[in-house]
């Protein structure tokens, strides 16, 4: 398959967040706002792709049997890297995503791909399903984000078009339910014939 | 193919990465470090000269602390123009909060008005408490002084228009601001020693 | 007194599920049956009650004294993965009828952010009981995660008790599966927002 192929499998056909279902707490904890979710995607992302690649680089010299347990050592690193390089950088950002940033390490979306795809391909092409499923992840995240905040609290990205206040129960908990089912439906009926 | 599953390569490949992993990340924090204590510096001072009048000191070297009470210690970084006074930034804080602390910069001017404030953390609800960080929240606080000013939301007879659907919070914040305040009285009551 | 409130505020108030969304993967995952849900919880009451204390341990007398607290995600997750693993040997062996009934449950557990979650948030936050605000000490550590685990667990059975009866509804196509459990799941959301403010 071309590498663009891959990117693209991971935003439609595979979407980690509509199709395949996986890493659901960062999906509804940190998408009060669209910048908010966009930056929770982006961050798993970051971990997504290097953990992609040097998974399929070592995978060749990890035995079978320590190869999970080595796998999260791995990611856990470049979690902890990310964390710090975010404290370093973006410390707001940070303290808004707050533990959500740590967790990324039980995330299944990122264990899960290098179990299902980046210990049997090579770096390149890992590389590329890396960026494809956390393109897919953080596109999700930023539309869910969106719709939330805009029915929330009437703003979007940041900048309000209606004055007052929006529906709150969008921002609080129920509404991150309400809005990732609603959004779920809708994208499969949209990709129903895109195979 | 993966290598063979045996012990002495499970062990060897498990602590290979490990103790690469471990290095790795050394040298990250190693590189961060000083940008993380700068930002954390940054984003005090940001909050400081949001909340006090103009000041060419560096309130974050004259930095002190004041004990209310022994669980109460609050730290002061006092402004000063030109060798005088011009106020003070006292870093509140409440446990009263919705979901938990809140902390809060407080600058007062040499009289006691309030000049300011500023949010630090706080894990309220979005949305509802959140709203403490909003100008139209603590615009209201800008000038008034508390001995005049009740640091009450208007429900408990006091002078604060709380924010819709989150008197908690509200009322939070009033008791941070009155902590502040609190110390304020306090070092003022010793400048006053002191001149005599 | 105390301790009653922190069980109360971490099993109504702040659900770990409903309000937090920690552990949402198992919740949707493993609640079809009310069964395998109270399985479910008790294995993850089990593994967090024992992951918070020894993470604790970890954090207050090995990482902060040696000055590398940015250590703290590997070694959490390292302890929890090889936790979980003990767990299960030693279950295997001493009661195989637990093993039978829990087992399948542990090896989800080390990728239950739940376990890391609360692991991080005992070492990392202040907590206001109706008191002053301070980092909790060892034991209200343990209780919390308890408290934690119940809140799960509670959730996770309620949640299996609506889906077994949704199996028998009739419910338009395109919102079978995940989008009707997500609603329920956010409706369940609503009745617990009923809770808060209960505790302050």
């Amino acid at each position: 398959m071309s590498k663009a192929g891959i990117i693209l499998k991971g935003i439609i056909k595979d979407n980690p967040t509509f199709v395949l279902v996986l890493g659901m707490c960062p999906t509804l904890g940190t998408t009060t706002s669209a910048i908010n979710g966009m930056g929770m995607g982006l961050a798993t992302m970051f971990v997504l792709v290097l953990s992609n690649i040097f998974i399929s680089l070592l995978a060749r010299y990890i035995p079978d049997k320590v190869r999970i347990p080595c796998y999260i050592v791995i990611i856990a690193a470049f979690v902890t890297i990310l964390q710090l390089l975010m404290q370093a950088y973006v410390p707001s950002l940070y303290e808004v995503l707050g533990l959500y940033i740590p967790l990324i390490v039980v995330n299944c979306i990122v264990l899960g791909r290098a179990e299902a795809f980046a210990n049997k391909n090579t770096a390149m092409d890992s590389a590329c399903d890396g960026i494809g499923i956390g393109l897919g992840f953080t596109l999700a995240l930023t539309v869910i984000g969106l719709v939330r905040e805009m029915l929330g609290s009437g703003s979007a990205f940041g900048v309000k078009f209606i004055s007052g206040d929006g529906m709150l129960a969008f921002v609080l908990a129920p509404g991150a339910f309400f809005v990732l089912a609603y959004l779920m439906v809708i994208f499969r009926q949209l990709t129903k014939n895109v195979k | 193919m993966a290598m063979e599953s045996s012990f002495k390569n499970m062990v060897l490949s498990l602590t290979l990465v490990c103790l690469v992993c471990s290095v790795l990340l050394g040298l990250v924090y190693g590189v961060t470090k000083a940008p993380i204590e700068a930002a954390a510096v940054a984003k005090t001072n940001a909050a400081i000269s949001a909340v006090v009048p103009q000041f060419d000191n560096v309130p974050s070297e004259d930095v002190f602390t004041v004990a209310l009470s022994e669980d109460e210690v609050l730290t002061v970084y006092p402004a000063t123009k030109g060798g005088e006074p011009v106020g003070y930034a006292v870093e509140s804080f409440t446990a009263k909060g919705f979901s938990g602390t809140v902390k809060v910069m407080v600058g007062f001017d040499t009289e006691g008005a309030i000049c300011g404030t500023s949010v630090l953390s706080h894990s309220e609800t979005p949305g509802l408490g959140a709203k403490m960080t909003e100008p139209s929240f603590y615009g209201q606080f800008v000038g008034k002084n508390p001995s005049s000013f009740r640091l009450e939301v208007k429900k408990d007879g006091g002078d604060i228009d709380a924010i819709t659907a989150a008197t908690i919070s509200s009322r939070a914040f009033a008791d941070a601001l009155r902590r502040a305040y609190d110390a304020y009285l306090k070092i003022n009551a010793q400048n006053t020693e002191c001149d005599e | 007194m105390e301790y009653l409130i922190i069980i109360v505020s971490a099993i109504f108030v702040n659900n770990i599920v409903l309000s937090q969304f920690l552990g949402i993967c198992p919740f949707l995952g493993v609640s079809t049956k009310v069964n395998t849900a109270a399985g479910m919880a008790a294995a993850v009451t089990f593994v967090m009650a024992l992951s918070t204390l020894v993470t604790y341990l970890i954090q207050y007398y090995i990482l902060l004294p040696l000055g590398i607290g940015f250590m703290q995600t590997l070694t959490f997750i390292l302890v929890i993965a090889a936790l979980v693993q003990m767990i299960e040997i030693i279950l295997k062996k001493i009661s195989p009828a637990m093993y039978k009934a829990l087992g399948i449950f542990l090896p989800l557990i080390t990728t239950n952010c739940c376990v890391l979650g609360v692991a991080i948030m005992v070492v990392s936050k202040e907590f206001s009981f109706g008191g002053a605000s301070h980092m909790l000490n060892l034991g209200e550590s343990v209780v919390y995660s308890v408290a934690m685990a119940l809140g799960f667990g509670v959730a996770l059975i309620l949640f299996a008790g609506i889906r077994e009866q949704l199996e028998l509804s009739d419910i338009p196509k395109a919102f079978k599966g995940i989008p009707i459990a997500l609603i329920t799941a956010g409706i369940l959301a609503l009745a617990f927002m009923g809770f808060s403010g209960l505790v302050k």
